[in-house]
């Protein structure tokens, strides 16, 4: 007998124990640790931080399908990994402290087998002074709470332009070294949309700030796509639709500090500026969770484990070298930890090799470039590969991993909304391949152009609403859910 | 509705260097019929991606 345990249950974690759940015998144990009671598809918050969904819709309780699948469920948060045990227990095991109301604040340790670790980022607000609902000036959407604030915040916006006054409006990253600007992307053209369609977008104004160098990186060091006989890119895609809405943007942007009502920040070219808002979403840059790691004498050993950034280290080439010497290769292809071949990193939770998009660094070494994202599709593929590759070391078919799930030999499809309304909606659907680019194999782009897709209507809204509904299914494991892909 | 070419301002940055969908593109992208078209042709495209990515 056997026991996997998960950390975490967002996307990446959720998908590797349901699937390992599903091709392990039931003589072997998997428990998801979480700190959560509900599992949350965060790629509809943008939805709920509008008022378009309710937080309803985007969430639904783990219990009863951890339930049903023969699942270990403990809500709780693991705090520390002990990978030799140590002087009581010659184990591995995980310590954990419990966050459901039965027994909070508790603390224990489960031992494992094989860990995969799926915590998901710590959401850094504290990186800039004044970032965040919590303490801080502006909004966000990364959870669903978040979300539901950011929906109330809008609200009284929306009513101070019913009333006739200008309102400033402010959206993207809150630092230098954010990911997932999709999302934020996503947001902003929802709030016009919904400003629109109330009649009051007149009296708003609407602006952009992020660390990308150009519009339309999102992380991925932006994308080209083949249409109507042209080779376009990201850039010009996101600067037209930007323009078409009537945003104004500032890229280049490390914002370092936020007071009530505005946003100082500093440009890749060295000058600060300042910037006044009525209403602003800002992204936090993302960190590890601060787990920590010992040995079995009780050694502090995290710093073998983790990266600085608090990121799991995983099968990559971590080597500091210059942009002109990255590689597809730098990228992990089986996630498993080179320190300990039980213990695995997924989704955001491994540390990558470093950036997709090119580093930049104003005059005074402020790094201002996007972090890589490791969200959404590559996220559920790489959890399933893991779950693969620990199923067949389980079950004795290999003592390696036998799957592997490159970013840098895999694709992305994603659908970005700009705006919702079953008649009205429209949506960005671009595709690219692979995630990661190589320019040595794909010269010029770094991407191969048969796969590169992009375009903005109504269908992708449709698409990415289908998607939502479907990947909610999935994870309820409801009839036929293995069937679905990633 | 305003034109679309009323919202470049002439030798800016922003808005007079950049490519911007007419009206024609602009009806297209919320025509049904067309976009039950394009909602095909999404799916296929977007599962070549999923395909080549397992």
């Amino acid at each position: 007998m056997a026991r996997l345990v998960v950390l975490g249950g967002g996307v990446s974690g959720h998908t590797a124990a349901t699937f390992a759940r599903e091709w392990l015998g039931k003589e072997h144990d998997v428990i998801v640790i979480t700190p959560n009671s509900q599992w949350n598809w965060i790629p509809s918050n943008i939805w709920v931080g509008v008022g378009d969904m309710r937080k309803e819709d985007v969430v639904f309780d783990l219990a009863p399908v951890y339930s049903k699948a023969e699942i270990v469920y403990e809500q709780a948060r693991a705090l520390s990994i002990h990978p030799d045990g140590d002087e009581n227990n010659p184990n591995p095991f995980v310590t954990v402290e419990y966050t459901n109301e039965e027994r909070n604040g508790e603390k224990a340790e489960i031992e494992y087998d094989y860990l995969i670790n799926a915590t998901g980022p710590k959401l850094n607000f504290n990186a800039t002074e004044g970032l965040g609902p919590d303490e801080g000036y502006t909004v966000s959407v990364c959870t669903e709470d978040h979300a539901v604030h950011a929906s109330k915040e809008l609200e009284k916006i929306i009513k101070k332009l019913k009333n006739g006054e200008k309102q400033k409006i402010l959206v993207g990253t809150g630092h230098g070294t954010c990911t997932c600007q999709g999302a934020a992307f996503e947001y902003i053209l929802n709030i016009e949309s919904v400003l629109r369609r109330r009649g009051v977008r007149e009296n708003a104004q609407i602006k952009w700030i992020s660390n990308e160098r150009f519009l339309g990186d999102f992380g991925v060091a932006g994308a080209h796509i083949k249409s109507r006989g042209y080779i376009i890119p990201s850039k010009i895609m996101t600067e037209s639709l930007f323009v078409e809405r009537g945003v104004d943007w500032i890229v280049g942007a490390h914002v370092n500090k936020i007071e009530a009502g505005s946003v100082h920040y500093e440009l890749l070219d060295g000058t600060t500026g300042e910037e006044e808002f009525d209403f602003s979403m800002l992204l936090p840059p993302f960190c590890g969770v601060g787990l920590k790691a010992y040995s079995r004498t009780g050694e502090d050993i995290t710093s073998r484990l983790f990266a600085p950034n608090g990121f799991l280290k995983v099968d990559a080439n971590y080597t500091q070298k210059p942009f002109e010497e990255w590689d597809a290769d730098d990228w992990p292809k089986t996630y498993q930890s080179p320190e300990y071949g039980n213990i695995f990193a997924v989704g955001i939770a491994f540390a990558p090799p470093h950036a997709i998009s090119k580093p930049a660094l104003s005059p005074s070494k402020t790094p201002i470039s996007p972090a890589p994202p490791r969200t959404g599709m590559p996220s559920g593929i790489i959890g399933k590969a893991v779950a693969h590759s620990i199923c067949d070391m389980i079950n004795g078919k290999s003592d390696k991993p036998t799957h592997e799930a490159s970013m840098a030999h895999m694709g992305s499809a994603c659908i970005a909304s700009t705006g919702s309304g079953f008649f009205s909606g429209t949506a960005m659907a671009l595709t690219v391949y692979p995630i990661v680019p190589d320019y040595k194999r794909y010269p010029g782009t770094g991407r191969d152009l048969e796969y590169s897709f992009g375009e903005i209507g109504l269908a992708a809204h449709w698409v990415k609403h289908i998607l939502h509904h479907l990947f909610l299914y999935k994870a309820k494991l409801k009839f036929g859910w293995t069937k679905i892909p990633e | 509705m305003k034109k679309i070419e009323q919202t470049i301002k002439p030798y800016d940055d922003k808005t007079f260097n950049t490519m911007l969908a007419g009206s024609y593109v602009q009806y297209m992208r919320s025509c049904l019929i067309w976009q039950f078209v394009r909602l095909i042709v999404i799916n296929i495209k977007m599962l070549k991606v999923v395909v080549k990515s397992h």
